[in-house]
């Protein structure tokens, strides 16, 4: 295909997808907008007012990068897995395979559109979060590299749990078992610091910590790693999911028989 | 000549050691109408999923137009068409989205994808529906969809899979027309189907598989040309108390009361009716007790599970 045929075949996909979560707004978009905001008001609010600061800043505003990252993490996953499954589901993959759509676009065209929702369920958090707290920008360039990696990450892995995926269980068994618990243990509520040293090396080996802080030091200019170290480490996981997934996608696993 | 579809020496073996396809060569001219005739399980699917990339080969060339799909696989997906055999569309996306979509997979902007869209949509009686979400459709609307949807970037090669299952007569004949003019405009079109007068209708060349192998590949006419022996249905004015004596005939009476006649290959009609009009017998009707096409297909499909059978006994 030349170029410019397939520019239009990743604009399809891309839009295809941001149609589809659109569509559904009331399952994709409401309910992280109506969680986070209970997130703000229990912990930020009710309970952050008691805890006082940490990383010398108010608990509310410590917690919302990292709500605002849980948020584009889980969506950006969970449109993903969803959206690729529900096509295996119902064989409508069949129309991208019987099309010359080679295999990088149609991983490309997932992972962007995953990101519109991740990203665009970040923003809708961002805002709801001004309602509760003032935001300064410590590093613009660090906060958006930070969210759009983390967002293609996560993108990335949802497509590959999708392709290896047979049942509708298989695509919540990660998000429930693995992402959440990282999630939650990755510095969204807490610093590290406050741990106990074993824990602390524990939580190291959380990819997640990295993501979150790395975003937190783009906004408040605090992070328990070197942000620098987090984008290096995102940008290998990227490497190696986005491999993966080609090496499935050309052999066909679970979409072809 | 240019071959719309050349297949040679396929072979699929999947995972659980099932050996679908056994060797396959077939060669389909370019504007031909070709059906690949089977029973179920006989690897019809499987060799056209083969060539529509839904299925990965074990080992054998496909090439689309001279593209080959090991070298040149975007080229030959660009020529082709397919319509599968079950609903593969999503069932929430409007019917003119599904048709703008895929044209989008194959690099159509979405203005050049929608006048394709409308033209194709219009033609087969579903314009008026183009809003309507695809799972409201009427099962023969779904089918019809399917087709709109593989024609939007048109194709040189159209392959349909079963493209009349499930859809009533009047709608299958429409479809039967829309078909024979896509042809007639130059469109190559390979098709499975189950209704053996369909292929006798639509198609000029015929292949018939069988447990993973092909058992003939001709034209239509060599092959009904085999057929030795066709029985007709003659009703009669009045009913026949019994089978009148046919020189050169063999006669019966069925179960509803007419007259059945064997004619063997090269004997004429006309001695028949020459020969009841002797006895006085008058005939108000008369059809072919089976489709021609159709009483081929059993012969050679049980000769073959015959020969098979016999191997196997011969292996044991």
């Amino acid at each position: 295909m030349r170029t410019q045929a397939l520019a239009t075949a990743f604009n399809t996909i891309v839009t295809r997808e941001i149609r589809r979560f659109t569509r559904i707004w009331a399952q994709t978009l409401l309910p992280p907008a109506v969680t986070m905001t209970l997130y703000f008001i229990i912990f930020g609010n009710l309970i952050g007012s008691r805890i006082g600061q940490m990383g010398g800043f108010d608990y509310m505003a410590f917690i919302v990068p990292g709500l605002i990252m849980m948020a584009v993490i889980t969506n950006s996953y969970a449109n993903v897995v969803s959206s690729f499954f529900s096509m295996k589901f119902q064989r409508s993959i069949e129309e991208l395979l019987v099309s010359p759509v080679p295999n990088w676009v149609i991983l490309a065209g997932y992972v962007c559109g995953g990101m519109a929702r991740g990203l665009g369920i970040g923003l809708i958090v961002t805002l709801l979060s001004l309602a509760f707290t003032s935001l300064t920008i410590h590093s613009l360039p660090m906060m958006v590299v930070t969210v759009f990696l983390t967002s293609a990450l996560f993108s990335l892995g949802g497509f590959i749990n999708a392709m290896l995926a047979t049942k509708f269980d298989d695509i919540s068994i990660v998000p429930t078992f693995v992402l959440t618990p990282l999630t939650y243990l990755g510095g969204v509520f807490y610093s590290i610091d406050m741990l106990p040293e074993f824990w602390q090396g524990v939580s190291m080996a959380n990819p997640i910590l990295y993501m979150v802080n790395g975003f937190r030091f783009g906004i408040l200019g605090v992070s328990d790693v070197n942000p620098f170290v987090s984008l290096g480490m995102i940008l290998v996981f990227i490497s190696l999911l986005a491999f993966i997934a080609l090496k499935m996608l050309a052999r066909g696993k679970g979409i072809r028989h | 000549m240019t071959h719309a579809l050349e297949i040679e020496g396929l072979i699929k073996t999947y995972g659980d050691g099932f050996e679908a396809l056994k060797g396959i060569d077939l060669h389909v001219a370019e504007g031909d109408f070709f059906a690949l005739l089977g029973p179920n399980g006989a690897g019809k699917s499987t060799t056209l999923g083969i060539v529509c990339s839904l299925v990965n080969k074990s080992a054998g060339k496909v090439r689309v137009f001279g593209k080959d799909i090991d070298t040149h696989l975007s080229d030959a997906k660009l020529n082709l068409g397919v319509v599968p055999q079950e609903f593969n569309f999503n069932q929430f996306e409007k019917v003119f989205d599904i048709v703008t979509t895929q044209a989008g997979y194959y690099g159509i902007p979405l203005k050049q994808a929608s006048v394709s869209a409308e033209k194709y949509l219009k033609k087969l009686g579903l314009w008026e529906k183009r809003d309507t979400p695809a799972r409201m459709l009427s099962g023969g609307m779904k089918r019809r969809l399917m087709i709109a949807r593989a024609l939007v970037h048109e194709p040189k090669l159209l392959i349909l899979d079963e493209p009349t299952a499930g859809v009533d007569i009047e709608l299958r004949r429409s479809m039967w027309v829309f078909l024979e003019e896509m042809n007639r405009q130059g469109t190559t079109i390979i098709l499975t189907t189950h209704y053996l007068e369909e292929a006798e209708a639509l198609c000029r060349n015929i292949a018939i598989i069988d447990h993973g192998r092909i058992l003939k590949n001709t034209s239509k006419k060599d092959l009904l040309q085999e057929l030795s022996v066709e029985t007709f249905v003659l009703d009669t004015a009045s009913p026949l108390a019994s089978a009148p004596e046919l020189a050169g005939f063999a006669t019966r009476i069925d179960g509803e009361g007419a007259l059945e006649v064997d004619v063997l290959k090269g004997q004429g009609l006309n001695q028949v009716f020459v020969q009841l009009d002797k006895l006085d017998i008058k005939v108000v009707s008369m059809r072919t007790k089976a489709n021609r096409l159709e009483e081929l297909f059993v012969r050679m499909v049980e000769e073959n599970a015959e020969e098979s059978k016999n191997s196997l006994e011969g292996v044991a």
